[in-house]
């Protein structure tokens, strides 16, 4: 899922401080459950913001609302009834969520809630960590199921580097050394073999270096 | 003596079986031309040719390509340096035929040190190939005459290709693998990272002699004196893939008062003669970090010189 954090409160407050009538939209998908942008955090950065309002003596008028998603069209169309009410929406959906809302509302200012952060998964409660980075071509049949281009800090195709200690990454001992997840479980699956391989280099038009990607499925459109 | 790739002198002292001895000068930190002068008079003469260091540590400094052309310039032989970290596939081309445009021969293929470790740590790294896929990139250029994209290349850039080597990274049981690979990529010679825990490096070198890999390849030992204790412990605590044994730090701890470089000197003076003996070992790379001005008495006490003309 995408992983996203809260953006610092100061920060938001210095974005919506000229507005008056503020509409804080959440998303139901991603972002609630990596609880940054969900009904829960609506709720509470709601709240937080009224009480700042309150005690700078300004009268704001602060909704709330979660949407099933942000990025999709059907979901959105939910707030079109309610929208003119407002002068801002401040969305805590990841960056996709938030563009697609501003596209739907034209003339709305829509100001992001959180930092979208990357394409991850649940390591632990209140833990979230990196596993794949949306190359477009992707090689986890070679590499044990672990991705050398999300995991490692350089990339490196053909690991490790010359900085794996003890199974850590030299920029960070928290972090694990991508080459050893791939070489330690190479070695469990018996394919120690593809090891000997060296990784032709990579082609990244598939990737944002290709420009902004769109995928096209003639078989399920309408 | 075979055919030659780049006819640079390392390359003939290599292939004429004489035991090869490299040095290394980073460039400066500004584009202090007289200051980067003044650290070749040390090498010249003292080493068969001398890496120019490329942002090492990711700290930014004049450039390699241009430090290497001016070492030309002076009379030294230079093993430019390039890192993967810096540059994409397009500029890696663009350089290398600057490179052997401007005469240098000898090439060192690195994947960089992490940008965290710099002094520009919120640049965006590039890492578009990676330093296994740059010995294969420089080698085709060289022997098929063809840009990666298969198109053919109006003179092709004719270099030495190395690449590194750290024995004591992890997993250690997979790094001889990691070094038949960097062969097959096409890799002519090999400089190792700092040895120090010699043990483990002729555990190390066994595996490689017992795969054959030392006569497909020319390695060559990385040595690295130590000044004092302090750096030492430095290098054991903070220099990533560094394994520097306690029984070295302590060695140099019990050295008399002022007497610790001259302690780290006989270690590597020590490391040397073993290196020059050692099987599968073709010479030794002498990084004197910061400390060039020494090269000229480790070389002679190495009994390395006069270096071989060939």
């Amino acid at each position: 899922m995408i992983i996203a954090d809260k953006k610092p409160i100061e920060e938001i407050i210095q974005e919506v401080k000229d507005y008056d009538r503020l509409l804080v939209l959440g998303c139901n998908e991603c972002v609630t459950v990596c609880e940054a942008g969900g009904k829960k955090e609506v709720e509470v950065l709601a709240s937080a913001l009224r009480m700042h309002f309150i005690k700078e003596g300004k009268e704001k008028k602060i909704d709330e609302r979660t949407l099933e998603r942000q990025c999709d069209h059907e979901y959105l169309e939910e707030i079109r009834d309610v929208i003119d009410q407002y002068d801002a929406v401040l969305s805590l959906a990841c960056g996709v969520g938030v563009q697609f809302t501003a596209e739907k509302y034209h003339s709305t200012p829509l100001i992001p809630g959180v930092n979208t952060c990357f394409l991850g998964a649940n390591e632990q409660r209140g833990m979230w960590t990196e596993r794949c980075q949306a190359c477009g071509a992707c090689i986890l049949a070679r590499t044990g199921g672990i991705c050398p281009i999300s995991r490692c800090a350089k990339r490196v195709m053909n690991g490790p580097c010359g900085g794996s200690s003890a199974g850590k990454c030299e920029i960070n001992k928290d972090l694990d050394c991508a080459w050893q997840l791939i070489i330690d479980r190479l070695r469990d699956l018996g394919r120690l073999d593809d090891y000997e391989i060296v990784a032709p280099i990579k082609d990244w038009s598939t990737e944002r270096s290709g420009g902004p990607r769109t995928v096209v499925r003639e078989d399920v459109q309408v | 003596m075979s055919e030659l790739k780049s006819g640079s002198n390392l390359e003939k002292v290599l292939k004429a079986g004489h035991f090869a001895f490299t040095g290394e000068c980073g460039p400066p930190k500004g584009a202090n031309v007289e200051h980067l002068v003044g650290k070749f008079k040390h090498l010249k003469g003292n080493v068969d040719a001398v890496n120019m260091t490329d942002n090492q540590t990711a700290v930014v400094r004049m450039s390699s390509l241009a430090a290497s052309h001016i070492m030309i310039h002076e009379g030294l032989e230079p093993n430019f340096q390039m890192v993967c970290r810096d540059r994409n596939r397009l500029a890696i081309t663009a350089d290398i035929l600057g490179a052997h445009a401007l005469g240098i021969r000898n090439m060192l293929c690195l994947s960089g040190d992490h940008q965290s470790f710099g002094n520009h740590p919120q640049a965006k790294n590039v890492h578009d190939i990676d330093s296994m896929q740059l010995i294969n990139l420089v080698t085709t250029m060289r022997d098929k005459e063809e840009f990666i994209n298969g198109e053919k290349i109006d003179v092709a850039p004719k270099l030495f290709v190395g690449a590194a080597c750290n024995p004591f990274a992890d997993p250690f049981e997979y790094r001889v693998y990691r070094l038949a690979n960097k062969i097959a990529a096409g890799a002519d010679f090999i400089q190792t990272q700092c040895i120090y825990n010699m043990e483990k490096f002729r555990t190390f070198m066994k595996q490689v002699v017992d795969m054959g890999l030392h006569e497909k390849c020319y390695i060559l030992a990385g040595v690295t004196p130590m000044k004092n204790a302090r750096m030492a412990n430095f290098m054991s605590k903070f220099v990533p893939g560094m394994d520097v044994p306690d029984s070295l730090i302590d060695r140099l701890k019990g050295a008399e008062k002022g007497k610790q470089a001259e302690e780290g000197i006989k270690f590597a003076l020590e490391q040397i003669e073993e290196f020059k003996e050692m099987e599968g070992i073709a010479g030794v790379h002498l990084m004197a970090i910061e400390w060039e001005h020494m090269v000229p008495e480790i070389a002679e006490r190495a009994g390395v010189l006069p270096r071989p003309v060939v």
